[in-house]
């Protein structure tokens, strides 16, 4: 068959019916405050990763709730654990607490699909 | 014989409702902490929506005190109360005492004070002012300078200080300070020609009649821009201009921004005089230090002990109409209560 460099574009819509909702969950259960996040940025204003790389810590609440472990696990890696965003937080939640759980998450999970 | 009632503060909620109760065929005596009446209004220059001057709604206060039922005690605060026949016997700090049959708490708010919000620079930084030091400099009037004597170029309102903030124990909304930040973001629009003003808020609270409209205005006519969030901190440069940083978080991006003055948009709180007559009074706050109301929705200048009412902003911030609207329905439970005594 003749390629003409053609294909159909992949969606860009957010598939929730593919949302996977285990990390979240996992988070939620064992940091509750992480709930109460109304997206201000003071967080992403503060952090000292996020001023010099790609990374915006107040998006992996969205990651968690929309996105893919894959995504996440990549982004979590870039927070260095100062704590600058938990002083800042107009909401109190622990934001550091909620990084640790992530990282915890995604090994435990990706372990439960090796094993299973 | 008149029945009497005590008011306790002397600012728009407090003679309104004492109006409201003389006119009715009541004897009132109005304590007020401070030797001036009229309260927080006194400080401001315009009001919103509509740019009014707020010497009206001083005027209009001043002239309701001029009843002949209606008593003015400056200077003079609760300090303690009795239960007495079907009344209360109030002393006062003062060597005046009240035999009455019902207490009005209108006590009022007080106003965050923004040094509590260390990175916001707040009495550290010369070019770092409140809303409330902004109406101060209108009222003053005359060619409008920053504190280094020049003419600001580039201006920033911060949004949410002192409220919906759990790092002040301030979790909810003061709900006039978005429409008070637009209204003064106008009339410096208006006072210095070509200046750029920025506006950083979370959410905005566009909860009247007319203030969306006026957020649109701002917008159209005086092209006051808006960038969505929350000030991280403020630092000075050399120049004495403000460095502040935020999110902007419908960018996704971290953002800096010189500016020849900030205008932190303070909150309202339950100040030391509605603690302390409230607690005098025993009778019970909620989780924000206002007093609580018997019933949120339908007795809401009750307080949890009969003969005690409430009007105005010692149960929650609210706006200059909403005051005197709360504090005349204050009056009314006061004469459904007296009656049926």
């Amino acid at each position: 068959m003749i390629d003409f460099g053609y294909k159909i574009a992949e969606t860009r819509t957010i598939d929730y019916e593919q949302f996977d909702g285990r990390l979240l969950e996992f988070v939620l259960e064992n940091e509750r405050s992480f709930v109460k996040c109304l997206s201000c940025g003071g967080c992403t204003a503060t952090c000292s990763a996020g001023n010099l790389i790609d990374f915006n810590i107040r998006k992996i609440n969205l990651f968690l709730r929309r996105g893919s472990l894959e995504e996440l696990s990549k982004e979590i890696d870039k927070c260095m654990l100062c704590g600058k965003c938990v002083l800042v937080c107009p909401r109190d939640i622990n934001i550091r607490n909620v990084v640790m759980l992530i990282k915890k998450g995604i090994v435990k999970f990706n372990n439960e699909q090796i094993s299973s | 014989m008149k029945k009497t009632i005590l008011t306790v503060g002397g600012g728009l909620a407090g003679i309104e409702a004492s109006k409201t109760l003389a006119d009715m065929g009541y004897s009132v005596s109005i304590i007020e902490k401070e030797n001036d009446l009229g309260g927080k209004v006194n400080q401001w220059h315009q009001l919103f929506p509509d740019f009014r001057e707020s010497s009206d709604v001083q005027d209009y206060i001043k002239q309701s005190t001029g009843s002949k039922d209606i008593m003015v005690f400056p200077g003079t605060e609760i300090a303690s109360i009795e239960k007495k026949d079907n009344g209360f016997y109030v002393k006062s700090n003062k060597a005046v005492a009240f035999d009455i049959d019902a207490i009005l708490l209108a006590t009022g708010f007080e106003i965050f004070a923004a040094e509590r919000k260390e990175e916001f620079g707040y009495g550290i930084y010369d070019n770092v002012i409140t809303s409330v030091d902004l109406e101060q400099k209108f009222r003053k009037g005359g060619q409008f300078y920053n504190a280094g004597g020049k003419v600001p170029k580039r201006i920033a309102f911060i949004h949410c200080v002192g409220s919906r903030d759990a790092k002040t124990g301030n979790h909810y909304c003061s709900k006039v300070c978005c429409i008070t930040g637009i209204k003064q973001a106008i009339e410096l629009a208006k006072l210095i020609p070509g200046v750029e003003i920025f506006c950083f808020y979370m959410d905005l609270r566009m909860y009247g009649l007319e203030y969306e409209e006026l957020y649109k205005t701002a917008q159209e006519k005086y092209g006051i821009q808006f960038i969505r969030g929350r000030l991280s901190e403020a630092s000075e440069n050399i120049d004495n201009s403000i460095l502040i940083k935020c999110e902007d978080t419908l960018s996704g991006r971290p953002l800096k921004m010189n500016v020849d003055l900030v205008v932190l948009l303070v909150g309202m709180e339950a100040g030391e005089g509605t603690q302390n007559a409230g607690t005098i009074c025993n009778v019970e706050f909620g989780s924000q230090r206002f007093i609580s109301c018997r019933d949120a929705h339908l007795r809401r200048n009750l307080t949890t002990r009969d003969g005690i009412f409430t009007a105005g902003t010692c149960t929650g911030p609210m706006s200059i109409p909403e005051t005197l609207e709360n504090a005349r329905s204050a009056a009314l439970e006061i004469h459904k209560y007296l009656s049926e005594k």
